[in-house]
């Protein structure tokens, strides 16, 4: 028996007038016929729609919201904090006679060392002194400084400080060098000692000892303990009362003032730029990172939120499946029609596919559209800088594609597996 | 085994000019039957031989469930024989994909329903184009082709009326556009007149008739004598044994043209 006609080819040949190979669905033939079948029921189309539209929407509007209120730091976040590494010494006691104080392993020439760090514009070491000195106004006089602390400070300290001068100078190189007897003083501390003016070049008497006041500071932008205090030169502390205490709260300190965003890279630095030989000697404390603060507070809320988006996703999901599949189910007689015109049952298919893809992709690119635009509102109505990421908002429409692809699988398979001739007696 | 042969060259000469002989017969069927499995199998259509020639007008008959169905799907490429050889246009359908049936089916079938199967948010027009989608016509021949088999089946008029808004004879024909447009071999009809009153059913025959004069073959499966009537020739189709019918009138042997 013979078979004229066993392939493809065979068929094309047997009638010339028919271009083509086989059956062929355009992508442009597709895209129309699946937006067709959207469009026929568009009210379906649209509730359909809604939950990946909600779950899209939520999901952008979270990580947006997330992301606008992480760049909100200028309300939270205190500049002066944020540029101000305070070092904790850690001296170990071996090797130093009983009852006297280990040296404090901040070297001699800390506040060069910490200057030559970039991004540090001023810092040294400070710490109370430790047998506190009788303060008076007068040689020998009666103790005026209850409730007063006598603070060793390099220069560098004192910068770092920021003290805002009311009279005369702060602290230099040279009283350092030379290990003035000089002291700053504070406001309450001048108030109390009764020093108003330094025409005269007052002194008062630490332990019986004179020490002239250089200047008067009315506040100090780092470390408020000072607002309480009298400053004296460190290598001055050194010589008259010693080395500082051991325990790391009453010992000595590193103070550094550092330019803005340089805080955590400085911090880093500074136990290999003081001590070389003995980086762990120092507990260096950074000013808190704003970032990590906002997102502590925002992450469990966040992620609530991305587990209701998920979910609104997946109820989207389940929503675009039903409705492919019940319009499988009433369009059979379009599926055998389609089949009687040539359609193979990947075209059928492909055509459902397309049509849960086309709907889960219109709700991705309506829902990132209502996510941007809660973003926006939410920020215009509270003066904050709408923040979006494009990593997480331009792929979103896309998360929406891969719901309607996956929702329509089934559905897919249904139609293509749709008996023509059943649906073809169906009426 | 009942045999039934219609090698008539001597009609088809006597009747109608544009039969012809030189091309191979649009269907020609040998030893095709159709048994579902089963148990125990049932037999839907015995083995039948018929052949069909370019331009030849013949009516199926025959009561529900005598295999009329089977016969159509068989001839449709809806359905596959187990046994014997169908060939339409020459082409032995047994050996194609299912692809290729499909895109046969799409080129060189045209079919007409009972239930019209017009899709109902499509105008006429869209819905006669939707026959042209599989088949690689371009999209700009479409609308032009579409008006043209519209034209052919006297609704030119109507192109953007919706199928609600069209009485069911137009309907109907709206449907035989659309089998039309893509000039099919074969012109297959399942009761085209099962939904239609009388003179719809008879603008509907008239439009068979007109196509049948432009030399497009047509089968049309039908119990109704008087849709059989019109037809060139006739079988009938009776407990899955397809016979010629002989006897009949002789007016109804040549169609009105």
């Amino acid at each position: 028996m013979s078979r004229p006609a066993r392939s493809p080819r065979k068929v094309r040949s047997a009638r010339s007038a028919l271009p083509g190979p086989s059956a062929r669905l355009g992508l442009r033939d597709l895209l129309s016929e699946a937006l067709s079948g959207l469009l026929q029921r568009p009210g379906r189309s649209v509730l359909t729609m809604l939950g990946t539209v909600l779950g899209i929407g939520a999901f952008v509007a979270v990580l947006g919201l997330t992301a606008t209120a992480s760049g909100q730091i200028g309300e939270q976040f205190s500049l002066t904090k944020a540029t101000t590494v305070t070092v904790t010494d850690r001296p170990r006691p071996d090797g130093v006679a009983p009852g006297a104080n280990p040296p404090s392993n901040f070297p001699a020439d800390a506040d060069r060392r910490l200057a030559a760090i970039d991004g540090v514009r001023a810092g040294g070491v400070w710490w109370p002194v430790p047998t506190a000195p009788v303060i008076s106004s007068r040689p020998n006089g009666p103790d005026e400084g209850t409730g007063l602390t006598v603070l060793a400070a390099t220069p560098g300290a004192v910068s770092a400080m920021e003290p805002t001068l009311a009279a005369g100078v702060t602290m230099d190189a040279f009283v350092q060098r030379t290990a003035q007897p000089v002291v700053l003083l504070s406001e309450a501390a001048a108030k109390r000692l009764g020093v108003s003016r330094l025409d005269a070049q007052p002194a008062v008497f630490l332990d019986g000892v004179p020490y002239s006041v250089i200047g008067i500071y009315s506040d100090v932008r780092r470390q408020p303990g000072a607002l309480l205090g009298l400053l004296i030169p460190a290598s001055t502390a050194l010589e008259r009362y010693g080395n500082p205490a051991p325990e790391p709260e009453r010992g000595a300190q590193g103070l550094v003032a550092t330019r803005v965003g340089a805080a955590p890279v400085v911090a880093a630095q500074i136990p290999l730029a003081l001590r070389p030989d003995a980086p762990d000697a120092f507990t260096v404390v950074p000013p808190p990172d704003p970032h990590s603060l906002q997102d502590q507070v925002t992450s469990d809320l966040t992620g609530l939120f991305l587990a209701l988006a998920g979910i609104c996703l997946l109820v989207g999901a389940v929503g675009i499946a039903n409705t492919t599949l019940v319009a499988v189910l009433e369009r059979t007689g379009e599926i055998g029609l389609r089949r009687s015109l040539g359609a193979r049952t990947g075209h059928i298919a492909a055509q459902f596919l397309t049509e849960s893809t086309a709907l889960g992709t219109l709700g991705g690119l309506i829902g990132t559209g209502l996510g941007v635009v809660t973003v926006v509102g939410v920020a215009a109505a509270r003066d904050w800088t709408a923040v979006l990421q494009p990593a997480a908002t331009l792929p979103a429409p896309l998360i929406g594609t891969v719901v309607g692809l996956l929702a329509g699988l089934y559905p897919a398979l249904r139609a293509a597996r749709t008996d023509p001739l059943k649906a073809l007696r169906s009426t | 085994m009942r045999q039934v042969r219609h090698e008539r060259p001597e009609r088809q000469e006597g009747h109608a000019s544009h039969v012809t002989t030189g091309t191979p017969p649009v269907i020609r069927l040998d030893g095709v039957g159709r048994t579902h499995p089963g148990q125990p199998p049932v037999v839907a259509l015995r083995p039948t031989d018929l052949t069909v020639h370019r331009g030849e007008y013949l009516a199926v008959t025959g009561p529900s469930g005598s295999g009329k169905s089977t016969l159509l799907h068989l001839l449709g490429l809806l359905d596959t024989p187990t046994t014997g050889r169908y060939e339409l246009d020459g082409i032995d359908t047994a050996s194609l994909r299912d692809r290729d049936r499909a895109t046969l089916r799409g080129r060189r079938i045209g079919f007409v329903f009972q239930s019209f199967h017009l899709l109902p948010h499509r105008t006429a027009e869209e819905n006669v184009v939707l026959a042209q989608v599989y088949n690689r016509t371009p999209a700009r021949a479409r609308r032009a082709a579409a008006l043209a088999a519209l034209r052919l089946v006297g609704l030119g008029h109507r192109t953007d009326a919706l199928p609600s808004t069209l009485s069911g004879g137009e309907r109907q024909r709206v449907a035989i556009a659309r089998a039309l447009v893509n000039r099919p071999s074969l012109l297959l009809c399942d009761e085209p007149t099962g939904n239609l009153d009388s003179a719809n059913a008879d603008a509907v025959l008239a439009r068979f008739d007109d196509l049948h004069a432009q030399g497009f073959t047509l089968v049309v499966i039908t119990h109704d004598p008087a849709v059989a009537a019109r037809a060139g020739r006739r079988v009938a189709i009776r407990d899955g044994v397809l016979s010629e019918r002989e006897g009949l009138p002789s007016e109804a042997e040549v169609p009105a043209r």
